[in-house]
């Protein structure tokens, strides 16, 4: 038996990403219902805290609609890991994964692709959003530089839960399991916290878990990063509340740092067999 | 003698579950293997580790030569998988899949076109090419399958199950495609479980039960080993039955078996045409009457009942 080590034809990384990515694309294009959480549910939102909610929750500062859009950007960008972890868990499941196994191709590509082209999606939901927002009265007050910020900032984030995204996709058998365990958790996530209402009127604990969950603070960051009313934390709010863009990113970056890894890990065990 | 595949000892388990229970076989380079078992056989893992996608826990194998332990990057350069379920992709069309696999196995950009449009024609798909996967047939999405495992001109294809859950036209499109490939000289490891497909592409027949290898050989060896052609004859009237049972017994010297339905006996024979004759002048001469007669060569179901002690079709049942 000889074994000699052929040259591999080694790939560029890069091109075979780009090639995975353009796939990604391809398949939104032609299944735009996979895209809702990226376009009907931010405006929904958008609408529905806007004309419905909007009118019986009040804020400090007075602009509910304004204090409204730094929620919802944060709402879609924390969603956004949904998207990415139902495309590779149809991957898995319908074989795709193994037939790129089984070529020379660069061995990060499929992961890193679905990334790239879940990044990009994340451009929708905060131009609709955007348009949106400033559809119902939203504005930016702030410097440019300040808004730049604040839309990088929704990059950073939608970065690291893409991560969150890839774990979840490679860990749950199913792209059904993903939808619904999908949902379970992150609805409170979003939900207790400065998303929607200001948490001065949750009860205690409640209010505890509120200030410290990073939703809230990316929320925060936003509004200030934008120049729109903040929730209204009462006397002796909590440091994340007070220092929420450092907050923000803290988190962005432990996200990545913790779940990156965890996901190649997943991923891999996930296709070994 | 060379070798596109070898095989040495491989075993696999999952958990306490042993699904290769340490194979041998070899392949010669330019010919057709089929590795014919039953569901839950051990075909499909055979097919993985040798495709690089799960690595064995023991023993050796390797594909063109190259260890698919030690250089699987180097294996996968050279190999074509068309995995069980067609993995083509639902929403590209069947043009678009193909420019993928071109770019992924790196043939750049224009060559992955003019390859795709070139296998698109060979697998006359090109009326279909602009048409997403997810309206292609069954037939449809098996030919672009296995166009995708040829965009990089394998060395060494590897086939699992190709004509599983295919309606019989399929299939035998599906065949004549494959006899082209033989034709231009492919070396092909085909898994299935259709005896028929076995011995109908197939060189060599590698017949696998349990994660083991219980026979190989080709065809016509496997069919020797279960002891030459069957004689059967039925009886128009069942009450000479035995008579006949009798007439077949000298005529063959073997034993006879009988079929439920009470008219029909059988018996092996190695004398052929032959025994056909002797046994219809002794029929005439005892005043048999009989509805059939017939020689049956022996088919691979029956090799497999010869060395298992059951039909491949009853174990799948079980499995």
């Amino acid at each position: 038996m000889t074994t000699t080590a052929t040259p591999a034809r080694r790939g560029n990384a890069l091109s075979d990403m780009w090639v995975i990515a353009q796939r990604g694309f391809v398949h939104m294009r032609r299944q735009p219902e996979a895209l809702a959480d990226a376009t009907l549910q931010p405006i929904m939102f958008t609408l529905l805290f806007a004309y419905v909610f909007g009118g019986a929750i009040s804020v400090a500062g007075g602009n509910y609609r304004e204090f409204l859009m730094g929620g919802i950007f944060a709402q879609t960008i924390v969603f956004g890991c949904f998207g990415v972890a139902m495309s590779l868990a149809s991957d898995r499941k319908n074989g795709a994964i193994d037939r790129f196994r089984s070529m020379p191709m660069a061995r990060s590509a499929v992961l890193s692709g679905h990334a790239l082209a879940h990044l990009a999606r994340g451009f929708i939901p905060i131009i609709l959003m955007s348009v949106c927002g400033l559809i119902v009265g939203w504005r930016i007050h702030t410097s440019i530089a300040e808004a730049v910020a604040g839309y990088a900032l929704m990059l950073a984030f939608l970065f690291a839960v893409i991560w969150v995204g890839i774990l979840l996709g490679s860990v749950m058998p199913t792209p059904e399991a993903v939808q619904g365990v999908g949902f379970a958790t992150l609805f409170p996530i979003t939900f207790v916290a400065s998303t929607f209402v200001p948490v001065g009127t949750l009860p205690g604990v409640l209010r505890t878990i509120a200030e410290w969950n990073p939703v809230t603070a990316f929320s925060e960051a936003l509004r200030k990063l934008f120049g729109n009313s903040g929730g209204d934390f009462g006397p002796d709010p909590a440091w994340p509340v007070t220092h929420p863009v450092t907050y923000t990113l803290v988190w962005a970056i432990a996200i990545v740092v913790v779940c990156a890894p965890l996901a190649v890990v997943a991923f891999q065990r996930s296709i070994r067999d | 003698m060379d070798h596109a595949i070898e095989v040495a000892g491989v075993v696999k388990r999952y958990g306490d579950k042993v699904a290769l229970a340490g194979i041998d076989f070899d392949v010669a380079r330019g010919s057709v293997c089929g590795v014919l078992g039953p569901n839950g056989a051990g075909k499909t893992t055979a097919v993985r580790v040798l495709t690089t996608l799960t690595v064995a826990d023991e023993g050796r194998a390797s594909v063109g030569g190259i260890d698919v332990a030690a250089d699987p990057a180097g294996v996968r350069g050279i190999i074509g998988l068309a995995a069980q379920d067609a993995t083509v992709d639902g929403l590209l069309t069947g043009r678009e899949n193909l420019v993928m696999v071109g770019r992924l196995n790196h043939l750049g950009r224009a060559r992955a076109n003019t390859r795709a449009d070139e296998l698109l024609e060979q697998f006359s798909l090109t009326d279909a090419a602009g048409r997403m996967v997810k309206t292609y047939s069954g037939g449809m999405r098996r030919r672009l399958d296995l166009a995708a495992t040829l965009v990089s001109r394998p060395e060494v294809l590897f086939l699992d199950e190709p004509t599983t859950g295919l309606d019989p036209r399929a299939r035998n499109e599906l065949w004549d495609v494959l006899d082209t490939l033989v034709a231009e000289g492919a070396t092909i490891l085909l898994t299935t479980q259709y005896l028929d497909e076995a011995d109908r592409l197939a060189d060599d027949i590698v017949v696998i039960d349990h994660g083991r290898v219980i026979a190989r050989g080709d065809a016509t060896s496997l069919k020797r080993q279960v002891g030459g052609a069957q004689l059967h004859v039925t009886v128009e009237d069942p009450a000479r039955r035995e008579d006949a049972a009798r007439a077949v017994a000298a005529v063959t010297g073997t034993e006879v078996t009988y079929d439920d339905d009470g008219r029909t006996v059988n018996a092996p024979t190695a004398d052929g045409a032959r025994a056909v004759a002797a046994l219809a002048e002794r029929l005439r001469a005892d005043g048999i009457a009989v509805d059939e007669l017939a020689l049956q060569q022996p088919t691979l179901d029956d090799v497999f009942l010869t060395l298992t002690g059951t039909h491949i079709e009853d174990e799948e049942k079980d499995a």
